[in-house]
This record gives C-alpha cells, sequence and structure tokens, in this order.
C-alpha cells in the first residue's frame, strides 16, 4: 500500500510547522550565543516565528481542509484562534526580553519553548481527534510547567513548577480516561464520527459515554482552572515568572476553550441538554468564588489569578448556551481578554527593575504620578477588565450575557452581571493605589523606557480600545468561526 | 479465555490497590510492577502481543526500576505519613468515593459493551498485532506520531535548562 504526504496535508498545518520549526531554529541560534551575551537575537527569530504563523493562519481563513487523514483541520474556527494564539505569543515575546535579563533568567531556550507551547496550542485547535488534542495539550502543558520553573534560584518559581507539574499531571490522567471510556462506547477517536455514533440511541445510552463527558470535563476543568478545580492556579500564578504568568492566564485557557467547544459541539454535542446543565453549574461557581477571593489578595499576580478564574466563568457561562451568538462570544472575549489582561502585566513588568519585582499593591502607591502614559494605559486595562463601555472587555461580556439572556438563562445572566459589580472593588483598587495614595517612604522609581514592554503597552491598549469602539469586524469574524462548527448541529 | 481475562484483570486491580495499601514506598512500586505484569497479560489475551511487550519493557522494565532507584537513592522512610488525616478530607473523600461507587454499581445494569471499532480482536490475530501497529502508525496516525517527538524535544530541552549548572548570580554569565 501506498501512502503519501500530500500538500493539503502541510497546508493544514501551516501554522503549527512554521512554529515547531522557528523553534528549532531558536536553538540553534542559542547555540551560537557567548556566555553572557543577550538573548535578542533568539527573541527576534521566536517573533518572526510567531508573525510568519499569524500570517499563515490568516491565510488559512475560509478553507476547509483536512489533512493527514482526518486528524486535524483547517476551517475559520481553527484559524482565528490560531491567530489569538499568536497575538498573545507576540505580546509574551515583547514583554519577556527585558524581564529575562533582569531576573538572571535569559536563556534562548524560553523563547524555543514558548513557540513550542504556542504550537501546541494550534494543534489543540485544529485538532479532529482525542489523540491530536491530547498530544496538543501535553505539549503545551510540558513546556509551561518548564517555563514556570525557569527561576531555578526561586523557592517560589520551584513550587509554582512543581505544584503545576503534579497535579497537571493527575488532570491529564482524568483526560485520559473520559477520552478512554468514550472511545469504548463509540469505538473511535475522531471527533466528528463520535458525534455520528452518538446519534445511535443504543451508544447514547451507554454509560461509558457518560462517564467519560464527565472525565473530560474534570480534565478540562484542571486545565482551564475551573471551580472546584482551580486550587493550583493562585500558586503557579504567583510563583511563576511574571512574563510566563502573563502568558498561562492568556494562552492555554484560550487553547483549552478552543478544544473543549470542539469536543462538546463536534463529538459530544448529542448530549448537550446535559453539559450544558453541568457547565451552568461550573460556570456561577467559577464567576463567584474568582471574584470573592480576589478581592482579599494584597499580591496584584495573585488578585490576578483569581481575576482569570473569574473569566473563566463568565467565558463558560457563554459556553453554556452555545448558540452562535454564545460561541461567538467566546472567541471575541479571547482576543479582549487577551490584550488587557497582557497589558496589565506588561505594566507590572515595566514597574520592576533589575533590583526588585513590584508585584503588590504597596509597590505602586502614587506610581500613576511618577508615570503618567503608564498610568493612562493601566486605566484602559482595568476599566476593560470591568467591563466599562468603550473597551473590548465590555463588549465581550455584553455578547455573552445577551447570549445567555437571549436562551433563557436568566439567573445565570443575573449572577454575571453581580459578579462584574464585584470586581469593581478589586480592579479600581488598582487605580486607588496608581492615583489617590501618597507614596509612602521610598517612591516606586520611574520606570526605565524599553521598547519591547512599551511596544506591548501600545498594541494592548490600542487594541482593547479598538475592540471596544469599533468592535464588528472582529465579532463578524468571530461569529462566522463558529458558524462552521455549528452548522452540523 | 474469559476465565484467564478476569483473573488476570483482578489481579492488576488487587496491584493498584495495593500500591495504596502498602505503606512501604518500596512495596508500593513492587506491587505496581505486579499490576502492570498483569495488564501485559490481559493485552496479549486481546491479541495485542506487541503492546504487552512495550507494556512490560518500558513500564515495568524502565520505568518502575528507575522508580525503584530514586526510592532507594533517597533513602524513603518506611512509615511515609498519609498527609489527609484531617476530619474534613476524610468525610468529603468518602461520600465522593461512595457516590461514584454507586454509579459505577449502576453502571453494571446497562449494557457496557459499543460498538466494535476498526479493528477488534478477530481482525488483529489475523494481520498480526505488530503490522497493524506499524501500519496505523506510519499512516492515519502519522501527524500524531510526528508532534510527539516535538513533545520529547520539549521534554529534552526542558530537563536541561532545568538541571544544567547554576547561573553565575550577579554577572548574569552562563557558567
Amino acid at each position: 500500500m501506498t501512502f503519501q504526504i500530500t500538500q493539503t496535508d502541510l497546508q493544514t498545518i501551516l501554522p503549527e510547522l512554521i512554529l515547531f520549526g522557528m523553534g528549532m531554529l531558536v536553538l540553534v541560534v542559542e547555540l551560537f550565543r557567548r556566555p553572557g551575551a543577550s538573548t535578542l537575537p533568539q527573541a527576534l527569530v521566536a517573533l518572526l516565528g510567531i508573525s510568519a504563523s499569524g500570517y499563515g493562519a490568516y491565510l488559512q481563513l475560509g478553507l476547509d481542509l483536512k489533512g493527514f487523514s482526518g486528524e486535524v483541520i483547517a476551517d475559520d474556527y481553527a484559524a482565528v484562534f490560531k491567530m489569538v494564539f499568536a497575538a498573545t505569543a507576540f505580546l509574551t515575546v515583547l514583554i519577556s526580553t527585558r524581564y529575562l535579563a533582569d531576573r538572571k533568567m535569559d536563556f534562548g531556550e524560553y523563547y524555543a519553548l514558548l513557540l513550542f507551547a504556542v504550537g501546541g496550542m494550534m494543534v489543540m485547535a485544529s485538532a479532529l481527534d482525542l489523540l491530536m488534542v491530547f498530544v496538543g495539550l501535553e505539549i503545551l502543558s510540558i513546556s509551561s510547567y518548564i517555563l514556570c520553573g525557569m527561576l531555578r534560584h526561586d523557592v517560589k518559581s520551584n513550587e509554582s513548577a512543581m505544584k503545576y507539574f503534579l497535579l497537571g499531571a493527575f488532570a491529564t490522567g482524568f483526560l485520559l480516561y473520559g477520552m478512554a471510556m468514550i472511545y469504548g462506547a463509540t469505538g473511535t477517536i475522531h471527533i466528528r464520527e463520535i458525534g455520528m455514533a452518538l446519534t445511535n440511541p443504543d451508544t447514547f445510552a451507554n454509560p461509558l459515554v457518560w462517564f467519560g463527558m464527565a472525565l473530560l470535563l474534570v480534565g478540562f476543568g484542571f486545565k482551564l482552572s475551573i471551580v472546584p478545580f482551580h486550587m493550583w492556579t493562585p500558586d503557579v500564578y504567583e510563583g511563576a515568572p511574571t512574563a510566563v504568568t502573563a502568558f498561562l492566564s492568556a494562552g492555554p485557557k484560550a487553547a483549552g476553550f478552543a478544544a473543549l467547544i470542539r469536543l462538546l459541539v463536534e463529538a459530544l454535542g448529542a448530549m448537550r441538554g446535559e453539559w450544558s446543565q453541568v457547565l451552568w453549574v461550573l460556570a456561577a461557581l467559577t464567576m463567584t468564588l474568582g471574584n470573592v477571593v480576589a478581592i482579599q489578595q494584597n499580591n496584584i499576580k495573585r488578585m490576578l489569578a483569581y481575576s482569570s478564574i473569574a473569566h473563566a466563568g463568565y467565558i463558560l457561562a457563554a459556553l453554556v448556551v452555545s448558540t452562535s451568538e454564545g460561541l461567538g462570544a467566546v472567541v471575541f472575549y479571547t482576543l479582549a481578554y487577551t490584550l488587557m489582561n497582557m497589558g496589565i502585566f506588561a505594566v507590572l513588568i515595566l514597574a520592576s527593575g533589575p533590583d526588585k519585582e513590584r508585584v503588590t499593591f504597596d509597590d505602586f502607591k502614587g506610581f500613576g504620578y511618577v508615570s503618567p502614559a503608564v498610568g493612562l494605559a493601566t486605566l484602559v486595562f482595568v476599566l476593560s477588565l470591568i467591563g466599562i463601555p468603550l473597551t473590548g472587555g465590555f463588549v465581550g461580556k455584553f455578547q455573552i450575557f445577551k447570549a445567555v439572556v437571549e436562551q433563557g438563562y436568566i439567573w445565570l445572566a443575573v449572577i454575571g452581571v453581580v459578579n462584574s459589580v464585584v470586581s469593581v472593588y478589586y480592579y479600581l483598587r488598582i487605580l486607588v493605589v496608581f492615583y489617590m495614595t501618597p507614596p509612602q517612604g521610598e517612591p516606586a522609581p520611574k520606570p526605565v523606557f524599553h521598547p519591547g514592554l512599551a511596544a506591548a503597552i501600545l498594541v494592548s491598549a490600542v487594541g482593547v480600545l479598538y475592540l471596544g469602539i469599533l468592535p464588528s469586524a472582529w465579532l463578524e469574524l468571530s461569529s462566522r468561526s463558529v458558524s462552521v462548527l455549528l452548522a452540523g448541529f | 479465555m474469559d476465565l484467564m481475562f478476569y483473573f488476570f484483570g483482578g489481579l492488576a486491580v488487587l496491584g493498584a490497590l495495593a500500591v495504596l495499601v502498602l505503606r512501604s514506598p518500596v512495596y508500593c512500586a513492587l506491587a505496581l510492577v505486579g499490576s502492570f505484569f498483569c495488564l501485559g497479560v490481559v493485552y496479549i489475551l486481546l491479541n495485542s502481543e506487541f503492546i504487552a511487550a512495550v507494556q512490560v519493557l518500558v513500564y515495568a522494565g524502565a520505568i518502575m526500576v528507575l522508580f525503584l532507584f530514586v526510592i532507594m537513592l533517597l533513602n524513603v522512610q518506611a512509615e511515609a505519613r498519609f498527609p489527609f488525616t484531617g476530619r474534613l478530607p476524610q468525610i468529603t473523600g468518602l461520600a465522593l468515593a461512595v457516590s461514584i461507587l454507586t454509579q459505577l454499581v449502576g453502571l453494571f445494569r446497562s449494557p457496557l459493551v459499543g460498538p466494535k471499532g476498526v479493528y477488534p480482536v478477530e481482525r488483529i490475530a489475523e494481520e498480526g498485532s505488530v503490522e497493524v501497529v506499524g501500519q496505523l502508525l506510519f499512516t492515519d496516525y502519522v501527524l500524531a506520531f510526528e508532534v510527539i517527538s516535538i513533545l520529547l524535544l520539549v521534554a529534552v530541552v526542558g530537563a536541561v535548562v532545568l538541571a544544567k549548572r547554576r547561573v553565575k548570580s550577579e554577572t548574569g554569565e552562563n557558567a
């Protein structure tokens, strides 16, 4: 028998190929770095690779190609998520260069691992069978564990990597168990074939499928830090290097949602009535716990960890309805959240110097007057995180709650809105500290200008405002991307 | 055939239970080896000799021996304390276990057998275990196979990054 890899096959995985290839190139470049030299060349190679890969994803818009015997697919849905991932990775590299030098963890491998992680995320978005979902997830997870522990002389960073690794491996077990059970019940690991098998009433009634679905939700619940599987999040986010925390809070979550939505809609669509009930409860719990606990935090990184739990809750609320409006809102919100989150982490990194990291509220007393431009950008990010009109965060939340209400889940929307009000308290605390608290003792020094960080803050702030003021283009693209998924539904 | 399956399957479960119950880490590791061997036998009963061989070589052979080495080198105390001693974790754990158990018992009342996949036991016997695995791995699942090599590369790079000599603190030099 003959077997050939065709051009179509390669076309479907073009963005992944570019990322993996450039990741290896970064490793090769690292080989020639003299001891003590800067890793700027590696960062530039990484930026080039990410841009090329993002452009590759852009070229995939409008396609509907299946590659490698249906293991992967290149459709609008995958392409849009890949573009979001590329944006996340791009901003991560921009905020990393100075941070790595300041924290004496200036290794080129950092960028290689980042590229591999993003490649894994892209594999998850385009995977059309459970095996690819799993392999993509593992590439992403293992790279993330290592990135968390890269501050090797720092106890908290070690703790973060170790906790993430142990709990992550445990959660992977649940995920695999769920996949195995679904395979046992349906006889296939191909996502669309599972969907077809479940139209058979006998298969649908098989308890294995139900156990499999439950275990899948547990596995993904961990990766997306959904309550009650969120325990690791604050410790991991606090201990990890700040640039990595920024990446973790945006990238892997988006990838997890990309894969979870495809699984739920295309494979387990027949069980929609049941999983939407489970997700309803999880969404309400996640929003509430994230927001309530965030209030008590004094460390901004920890606060943002709980805030990211809360935001995962909002996104879950949209998953409950799973209409094209709801899922479109998920895609929209993913980009908006990435931008505002990356922006605020960039501010944290900009304020830190080689002497120390500034991550508590006390470190930022009067910071808004020390550096008015950064203060203004922070204002934009905070307003967007709260969900004030004219920012991307508002449009995203509005779309989500609109979709939720349209489908009659009034109480879920009420819980969501009440939670948004609660979140005002801790987000505004940033602004209060920035503008209304006089600095005590040694004031925060004026941040040193850095082109990468400045670009990251500028791009994020402009992006957040753009999504808030002119959302129609991205809204249209996100709802078009999910309509592919829902076509056969 | 069926009897053999239940015997070795049951033995594998017992081995897994022993890992949880036994106190000494070395005994736990040995019980796990036993469980892996029984699983290997189950694979053979399913005509998957190749998977069985890999199971024994990789899991029972390589990974568990490494485990044992680590346990012996670290000189773990025989009576490692069980960390969940409080009342609350015990009660919640028990409640969760009971609820899952009742659901499992409920499962056995309805049929668990799904439709047969593309490669049921008879077809594997016909075509040969190694041939089937090889052919699938390099045709239908070739992408997964290739992407797993990236996964291994990530693991290698990670091991090097985390284990290479400490950076000299102030100069920032890569010693």
